[in-house]
Formats: C-alpha cells, sequence, structure tokens
C-alpha cells in the first residue's frame, strides 16, 4: 500500500519530526525533492474567508478613511495601541506588528487594492478563481501554482508541497505534489464552531451538549473575538497557524525539500463583531503575523531565497455593518515578503475610498495575478510567453507586475 | 405526491441506508419502499480485496501461542495489517455500494452478534467472523445466522467455548477442568433470549454442556484454525435446557438447541426489539415491535420477511432524523457523500477518537444504539471537530449547497443551507453540512 522510504526520506522527516509534530504516514512525499534554479522558495498562504485588506494596511491618509470605516478605523500611527506606520499614507495594523521589523529590513512589499475583479462576492466562486487564476469556472480545473510547476519540473521529482489538510486546488493539476500534515487533529476553525451555534442552538438533542460542550472548552472566548485569556491559550483558531507555517518554513528549507508550498489560513470571514485595534480580527492577524514571523525563523538562511505572498479571495466592505463586522466587498491586499523581495514600500495604486466599487467597495487597482506573473517570472524564472499562454491563459495580457524582486 | 415521495426517499436513504450519494435520492424517490425491499433478496455483498479467511488468521494465532518464547511482532504486525485492510475495505464497501440496506443488515447483525477486539487477540479476525458468519445469512434464516456465529472460531475464542471442557469427558477426567459457561450465557442473554427471556442459571449451565467439543482445528490438522467439534471434552449425557431433555448427540445436540432457541418467542421479541430500535425509534412503539415479532415466530424467524416487516412500518415516512448517528455510522455516511474514503489508519483512529474504534466493542453486548448512550458535550463537540477536520481532507471538494440538496432534499433546514452557502469556503461549507443536526441523525 505505501511505497517504502529512502534514507534520504528519513533524514527529510528528521527535520520536523519532533515537538508536537510528526508526519502523516500517507501524505509523505517518496521522491527526493530537486533542486529549483538558484535555490529558490515561493509560498502562496491562501486567507481563506475574505480579509479585510483595508484593516491589516490601512490608508490613514485617505482623506475618507476616518469617516468611511467609521467605527472600524484604526487610531492613527503615533498613537498609543494606534497603526503602525509604513509610509506617509498607509499604516499596518498593531496586531501586524510582528512584520514590521521585516519592513524595515526590506523585506516586505505591500500591494493595497488588490483583487482578481471577480464580482459576485461568493466565497467558493472567488476562492476558485483566485486558486485556478481564471478569468471565470470553466467546470473541472487545474490551479495555476500547479500549471507553474509542470513548467518547473524536471522529471518525477517533487516541488510541490501542501501543507495542512487536503491539496488546495492552487496546487491541484497534472504535477504530482507532496501533502504534509500535523499527527493528530488540527484543531477546529472557528468559523465552523461559531457557524454552529445558532444551528446546534434549535437542536433540542444537540443543543444543550453543544453548548455546554463550549463552556467546557472555553471554545467561546476564541469564537467570539472577546480578549479572556483562557480563550487565547486554548491554541485554536488563529493560534493554529503558526506551528503549520513554521513546519512548511521547515520543509522547504532542507536541502532536498520542496520549493513551493501552499497553506491555508482560515477565520477572515467577520460578518459580525470584527473588531479595530482588537477583538477577533486582530486576533486573527496576530495568528498571521506570528505564522508568517515563524516561517521565516524556520527557514533559517534559505529565507533570502524565499517570496511568500498571502492572498485572498476579495475584500469587505469599506463601511461597518450592522453586526459591527463588514460584508463581502471587493479588492483586499496582498501581502508579499521574504529575503528575495524588494521591500519597505507599498506598491501599486491607490483607487481611493471617494470613488467606490457599487457605492460600498474598495476598487481594484492591482490584479493578483499581475504580482503572481511577476514573481513566477522574476523570481523562479519562467518565461513570459509560459505565463501567458499556460498559467494565466484567460488573461494573456496582464503584464507582469515589475520590481517585486530584489536584483 | 412527488413532493412526498422526495421526503420518503430522504427516510429511506438514511434509516435503512447510510446517506445518498449525489444522484441517489431521485432514484430512490421513484419508489422509496421498493428501493429498501429490493435489496432484501440476498446476502450482504463479500468485501472486495484479498482478505484472508479467519482459520488462516487463527491458525497464525495458534503459532504464535506455541512458541512462548518467540518475537510477538511479526505476528502482531501481520493482525495490525489485515485488521486495518479489513476495516478499511468494509467502510469503503458501506461508502460505495449501491445496496445499502443489506450493507446496514450486515453491520446491525455483526453488532447483534458482537465479536470484539477489546480481547486483543481477536483482532486479526474479527472482521472475518462477520464475512463468513453474517454476511451470507443476512436474508436467510436467523437459525442459519446463529449456527454460523457461535460456530465461527472467532466466537469460539471470544467468548472462551474453544476452551470449555466437559468435566465428564475423556478430556476432562484427565485433565481435571471444566466448562466455561461464558457463550452459554450470553447467547441466552444477547444472541437469542435476551435477558429477561425466561430462562435460569441451570439453563445456562446446561447450554454449556451442551456446546462443549465445539473448538477449533489444532495445528497438525489440515484444517487448522476452522472450527472442530472435538467428541473428547464434550460433556456426554442428556442435558435440560429450557426444559426439554437434549440426549446425547455430539455435535448435533448444540445445533438442535441453538435451532430450538432461535424459534423460541423470546427470541422474536429480543431480535425485534432490537431491529426496532435500530431501524425506526430508540424508545420504539410497543405496536411495531409486536408486529416484527409476529412476523419473526409466524415465519420461522426468515429474516427476509422480519426485515420487509421493518420497512413496512407505516409511520416513519414522513420522520426523518428519528435516530442519532453513532460515531460509525457517521463516519460512513459521511465518505459516502463524500465520495472519499480516506486509509485505513486515518479511519480507525478517527473512529478511535471518536469512542466507536471498528470492532472494539466494549463488551459482548456490542455498541449501544440509542441517542443516550452518544450525546454527551465532550462527544458533540468532537463529533464537529471530526467533520471540519474530513472536510479539509476531502481531495475535490463538491460545492456544499448542491450536495446538501442531493443529500437531504427539502429535509434540510432553511436556515442551516443558508449557513452553508455562507460558509467561507467550500471546506467549511462541507463541515458544517457534515456538523449540521440533520447530518448528524438519521
Amino acid at each position: 500500500m505505501r511505497s517504502c522510504c529512502a534514507t534520504s526520506r528519513r533524514g527529510f522527516l528528521g527535520l520536523v519530526a519532533g515537538g508536537s509534530f510528526t508526519f502523516a504516514l500517507a501524505g509523505l512525499p517518496g521522491a527526493v525533492f530537486a533542486a529549483l534554479p538558484g535555490e529558490r522558495r515561493f509560498v502562496v498562504v491562501l486567507l481563506r474567508g475574505a480579509l479585510d485588506g483595508l484593516a491589516a494596511v490601512a490608508p490613514y491618509a485617505d482623506p475618507r478613511y476616518a469617516e468611511k470605516r467609521g467605527a472600524l478605523a484604526l487610531k492613527p500611527p503615533g498613537e498609543a495601541g494606534g497603526a503602525i506606520a509604513l509610509d506617509r499614507n498607509f499604516a499596518l495594523h498593531p496586531s501586524l506588528a510582528a512584520l514590521a521589523p521585516y519592513y524595515q529590513r526590506g523585506e516586505f512589499l505591500v500591494v493595497p487594492a488588490a483583487g482578481n475583479g471577480y464580482q459576485t462576492r461568493s466565497h467558493f466562486d472567488a476562492q476558485d478563481l483566485m486558486e485556478t487564476g481564471l478569468a471565470a469556472k470553466h467546470g473541472e480545473s487545474d490551479g495555476w501554482l500547479n500549471r507553474a510547476l509542470v513548467l518547473l519540473q524536471k522529471g518525477d521529482a517533487r516541488l510541490g508541497l501542501a501543507v495542512g489538510g487536503a491539496v488546495p486546488l492552487v496546487l491541484r493539476g497534472k504535477v504530482q505534489v507532496a501533502s504534509w500534515e500535523p499527527q493528530g487533529k488540527t484543531p477546529p476553525d472557528s468559523d465552523l464552531i461559531a457557524a454552529l451555534k445558532p444551528i446546534y442552538a434549535r437542536d433540542q438533542l444537540l443543543g444543550p451538549a453543544f453548548a455546554e460542550g463550549l463552556k467546557a472548552q472555553s471554545f467561546a472566548g476564541a469564537v467570539l473575538g472577546d480578549d479572556s485569556e483562557m480563550g487565547k491559550g486554548m491554541g485554536f483558531g488563529p493560534k493554529a497557524f503558526a506551528p503549520l507555517a513554521a513546519a512548511a518554513g521547515k520543509l522547504l528549507a532542507a536541502d532536498k525539500g520542496p520549493r513551493v508550498a501552499a497553506l491555508d489560513m482560515g477565520g477572515w470571514d467577520t460578518h459580525v463583531a470584527q473588531g479595530a485595534e482588537t477583538g477577533r480580527l486582530a486576533q486573527n492577524l496576530e495568528g498571521l503575523a506570528a505564522g508568517l514571523d515563524a516561517m521565516a525563523q524556520a527557514m533559517g538562511p534559505v529565507w533570502k531565497n524565499t517570496v511568500v505572498v498571502a492572498v485572498t479571495e476579495f475584500g469587505r466592505t469599506v463601511a461597518v455593518n450592522g453586526n459591527n463586522g463588514t460584508d463581502h466587498g471587493t479588492a483586499s491586499v496582498l501581502l508579499v515578503l521574504g529575503g528575495a523581495v524588494k521591500g519597505g514600500r507599498v506598491a501599486g495604486d491607490w483607487p481611493g475610498l471617494a470613488n467606490l466599487q457599487d457605492n460600498r467597495d474598495l476598487r481594484v487597482a492591482t490584479d493578483s495575478r499581475r504580482v503572481m506573473k511577476g514573481i513566477l517570472r522574476d523570481h523562479l524564472g519562467l518565461d513570459r510567453r509560459d505565463l501567458d499562454a499556460r498559467v494565466f491563459p484567460d488573461d494573456a495580457a496582464l503584464a507582469p507586475f515589475d520590481g517585486i524582486i530584489r536584483a | 405526491m412527488a413532493l412526498s415521495n422526495a421526503a420518503a426517499a430522504v427516510v429511506a436513504s438514511t434509516r435503512f441506508g447510510f446517506a445518498a450519494k449525489p444522484g441517489e435520492l431521485d432514484l430512490i424517490a421513484h419508489d422509496p419502499r421498493g428501493w429498501a425491499l429490493a435489496q432484501l433478496r440476498g446476502a450482504a455483498a463479500p468485501l472486495p480485496g484479498n482478505l484472508p479467511p479467519a482459520s488462516r488468521m487463527v491458525a497464525l494465532m495458534l503459532e504464535a501461542r506455541r512458541d512462548k518464547s518467540a518475537d510477538k511482532k511479526e505476528f502482531n504486525t501481520q493482525m495490525r495489517d489485515v485488521y486495518l485492510a479489513e476495516i478499511e475495505a468494509r467502510i469503503r464497501q458501506a461508502a460505495q455500494t449501491d445496496a445499502p440496506f443489506t450493507e446496514r443488515l450486515a453491520h446491525f447483525w455483526s453488532n447483534h452478534f458482537t465479536v470484539s477486539a477489546f480481547r486483543p487477540f481477536v483482532r486479526g479476525f474479527a472482521v472475518a467472523f462477520e464475512r463468513e458468519a453474517i454476511r451470507p445469512h443476512v436474508g436467510a434464516r436467523f437459525a442459519d445466522m446463529l449456527l454460523a456465529a457461535e460456530s465461527h472460531p472467532a466466537m469460539l475464542l471470544y467468548l472462551d467455548n474453544a476452551e470449555s471442557i466437559g468435566p465428564d469427558s475423556i478430556g476432562g477426567i484427565r485433565r481435571g477442568k471444566g466448562i466455561n459457561e461464558n457463550l452459554g450465557r450470553e447467547i441466552l442473554e444477547l444472541h437469542t433470549l435476551g435477558v429477561d427471556g425466561g430462562y435460569s442459571q441451570h439453563d445456562v449451565e446446561a447450554l454449556a454442556r451442551i456446546l462443549t467439543g465445539w473448538s477449533i482445528a489444532q495445528l497438525q490438522d489440515s484444517q487448522a484454525g476452522s472450527f472442530r467439534f472435538w467428541p473428547q471434552i464434550h460433556e456426554p449425557g442428556p442435558k435440560v435446557l429450557l426444559g426439554r431433555t437434549y440426549s446425547e448427540d455430539g455435535q448435533r445436540e448444540g445445533e438442535r438447541a441453538l435451532r430450538d432457541l432461535a424459534s423460541h418467542p423470546a427470541t422474536a421479541r429480543h431480535v425485534a426489539v432490537k431491529l426496532a430500535r435500530h431501524f425506526i425509534a430508540d424508545e420504539p412503539p410497543h405496536d411495531d415491535v409486536e408486529r416484527i415479532a409476529k412476523v419473526f415466530r409466524d415465519t420461522g424467524g426468515d429474516l427476509r420477511a422480519v426485515h420487509t416487516a421493518v420497512v413496512e412500518t407505516k409511520d416513519i415516512w414522513d420522520k426523518p432524523f428519528a435516530k442519532y448517528r453513532t460515531p460509525d455510522d457517521l463516519v460512513v455516511s459521511a465518505c459516502r457523500v463524500a465520495g472519499f474514503t480516506p486509509e485505513a489508519p486515518m479511519l480507525v483512529q478517527s473512529l478511535k477518537n471518536l469512542d466507536q474504534m471498528p470492532f472494539y466493542a466494549p463488551s459482548p453486548a456490542g455498541w449501544p444504539d440509542a441517542a443516550a448512550a452518544w450525546v454527551s458535550p465532550e462527544s458533540v463537540l468532537k463529533r464537529a471537530e471530526w467533520c471540519g477536520n474530513f472536510a479539509a481532507r476531502i481531495p475535490n471538494p463538491p460545492d456544499p449547497a448542491q450536495l446538501a440538496d442531493a443529500v437531504l432534499g427539502e429535509a434540510m433546514p432553511a436556515e442551516t443551507l443558508e449557513a452553508i452557502q455562507r460558509a467561507p469556503s467550500r471546506r467549511d461549507g462541507l463541515a458544517l453540512l457534515f456538523a449540521a443536526p440533520e447530518f448528524q441523525k438519521r
């Protein structure tokens, strides 16, 4: 049933076998990974549920910012607990503080108002398009990152790695990828538990037991976004990302390890009680920053050859909704990190908050696929014609975003 | 009419099957009762794959026991590998079959005649017991299944009859050993009459004496590991069971006693209660139990007729979600709906974590079959967590709202469907579908 393991795999295993992480037997890469040109690494972090880009990177100098964001507006830079200025226009959410040093070192590039121009605001469809890189759904499809791997692949060595549960669509396709997941159960998504609460409350048999269980396990604090220390310490939701990201970093740093990886982080669908400087979204951002930082640390010297992109399916409404949250919107933000990134700046156009899409959403100024094209061309050395014809065939005219990678 | 058929299809697919595969609900809706009844024609299908007969695994165990000094590591590995392969084949079959009612019946009867690896040496042939003693008889007579079960090496070993020795037999006199009444008692209490079935301690001992000699062929035998009757350890002389005298007749004595027990009215009632509890409600209506018991009595325990009587229960067809799924049922149903069955280690780990490791029932009484035994604050959360983890592993996650419609149709409440549609990702939507109370029940 299972193919047997070479010594090299054993060595590869040893890297992350310690602590609470071991390999799930079935998901193991049997093949030895081959080297990419220049030992470059590329990681895609899929932020599922739609990250509020305006909260992650606040356009604090936009004249309409405070007015349009209302209760969600962050305290300006300089105030205690306020946002962290990146430049004269944009500031990081205070919960992303762990990423500020990367910005200062020039390893963190922010692309505001990014998206794929997809308009109907459905999570499933938008995530599919984020991952297929196509302009519309074509039924069964493969992921743009897998199509890029087809171009990079040499022999049967596996370059791609999915970290977490199933292989995400972005990595599915012709080329086989390895997958890794921490042994034992992964913590439940706080979104799932939150969504189940009203559903179970209606059920006579399961409702009382569910409510009692939540109380007993102190899920409630983590789910509802209050700051109780009990909730924070449980390791559910936002806290689950850092160990996963660190493991991805270790695997990618290995000599014969994978070179391209994708992993998920959920919890972004903040319709209710989103919060501003603190609260549910703040906790998730903190978890994201901690994870990206942990990944960088785990990579060690390999970090200098690395690009990590955190991308989400769409943004959220500019205005607060009736539940102190935000609803599905259009543009969000792209976070690009790594030693290979020409960072320390905010890149791309800013459409402003005065002229909103459908009078509610931030407009897309930069198509995310232009950024991906730029990275695939300048970091992984793919040919522009291949990118146009094979990786993003629906939108061949989209020009790669120049200047993301350090010369 | 069409609407009520659709509703009845949900009932048929969940009560009698596990859950509808995509597309199956429409098929069932043509004739929900007919769909269930058509599956009662014969035996449950054998499990696919090249699974070893119980006798081979029992022989391996005998070998391992004979050589006390030998390293048991290889033997244990073999037992584990066979166990994992059997469990995966069993779950995969239930998740894929087009005759899920037959399959559910096989699981039901397997649990009725529990053989549990709670006694670890049974692990390598517990599922083979179901394959060999239960599946071939699901559409046959109860008496045939009873005989197959009680004479199967797994049962004889699990409940110690293999080492039960008539004290007045040649072997008993020579070795100074005696009967073990474990199997005799469980046959009366669990497999046939039921605990209130009107038997006494005397009857337990009588049945145990009748069954002495029902044991296993030893290693030197060409049939090593199979059933063998050993006259040397069979208690000689007549025995009185439930007021009836069984004159000395070797192996046939036990066969006659079991056939008599199978046709006992208390057995009809005991079996009817269990079937009604499984297919109708945790506390089934008295009338339904009586009706099913009557069919059992009138047909001499023809299981096809008895199972038909269960399907013909009148007031279940507009009542979905009457039963809380056991963990095993939940896992099978989720795999079936998702069109994805994980590999054995993951399946077993999941079920272990959900407190129903396959073929590890804590006692010969088998797994409980009522919600009260399974609902607890911890377990409800653990199941929701499992749903999230399982949903995250589905390789090609389908659209959750469409799947919910294909599985439960109109029976899925609008609020739940809305939550599924609103879910932040496919996997979250699928997790909600599986964790929804309507999927947690059947």
